[in-house]
């Protein structure tokens, strides 16, 4: 019986198939890609609705109301601040870093950095107000950038009920 | 004038290793950074942006997306609800899953993604359906503006 030796064959390994499906799974990869912006988040505490009845004032240490009020074609036509000693309105353009300005001072006055902490904003906004206007407000409260680095403010922030206002 | 016939049927092979060590890279580049959690996003919501707004670092044990447009359609969990008040049965269908996890509602990271242009009063009608089945830990979710 005579065996066919196999040493001169050479064994070919076939490419296309592989290649093929590597080049379909990089078509895709490239097609789906996407950069996407990154996204924060400004966290607001809300206690449950039945507990709203008690007196905010009794429970907290201090707390800030800023009344955001809406203008034509729902932007922002002025802010109200009012820290239950000193109070403002602002009008004009830079009326944010105004509204920074003032809660940052009330903090300072506030002497102990722990009552600082504690000290809350409660946000009393129109119904119709574009929400972007309300997010420079939740900006403009909770810090400032200072040097390139953040300065947090006010950390503690709810919103006053106005779900109710165009009904 | 004679040509040679060329019988040489050997076929003539480049050497293929470094292009498909490329494109394994590519794809493995591609895979790391494709990102499935989109399926939460809602396209079409344009979200406000912020120089503050931090990406949170830790993901929450359990957290609720809500998209809210313009109009006050909300998309939650792959489903359209034209009104805040057709919430109520998904929102408490959430809270049961959570519960099954032995996690309390308290506990539940609601994420709002409203649009830009929303009126505001709606983003408060949607805290206050999600206040109703209990819930109270909110986050408003932000574009991160970025400094240059």
């Amino acid at each position: 019986m005579k065996i066919r030796s196999t040493e001169d064959h050479n064994v070919k390994l076939h490419m296309t198939a592989m290649i093929d499906i590597v080049f379909q799974l990089l078509v895709f990869f490239i097609m789906t890609f996407k950069i996407v912006e990154m996204e924060g988040d400004f966290n607001v505490r809300m206690p449950l609705a039945a507990k709203e009845s008690t007196s905010i004032e009794d429970v907290l240490p201090d707390l800030i109301t800023v009344k955001l009020k809406v203008g034509a074609e729902g932007k922002i036509a002025g802010i109200d601040v009012d820290n239950g000693v000193d109070g403002d309105s602002y009008f004009d353009n830079d009326m944010y870093s105004r509204l920074t300005d003032f809660v940052e001072k009330t903090i300072d006055t506030e002497g102990d950095p722990s009552e600082a902490i504690e000290t809350e904003i409660e946000f009393d906004i129109d119904y119709d107000l574009k929400y972007s206007y309300t997010v420079l407000a939740i900006e403009s409260v909770s810090g400032k950038i200072v040097d390139g680095k953040v300065k947090k403010l006010i950390e503690k922030i709810k919103f006053k009920d106005n779900s109710e206002q165009s009904e | 004038m004679r040509f040679r016939k060329d019988n040489n049927s050997e076929i003539m092979e480049g050497d293929l290793t470094p292009m498909i060590d490329v494109t394994f890279l590519l794809i493995a580049f591609f895979m790391v950074l494709i990102n499935f959690t989109e399926v939460d996003r809602a396209e079409e919501i344009l979200l406000p942006k912020s120089r503050l707004a931090i990406p949170p670092t830790v993901r929450p044990d359990y957290q609720i997306i809500l998209n809210l447009d313009v109009d006050g359609i909300v998309k939650f969990g792959g489903q359209q609800f034209d009104q805040i008040d057709f919430l109520d049965s998904a929102l408490e269908r959430e809270k049961s899953a959570a519960q099954i996890e032995n996690v309390q509602p308290r506990d539940i990271s609601v994420i709002i993604r409203s649009h830009q242009d929303t009126p505001t009063g709606l983003v408060q009608k949607l805290i206050n359906k999600c206040q109703q089945v209990g819930l109270e830990n909110f986050s408003l979710r932000v574009k991160e503006k970025i400094n240059y």
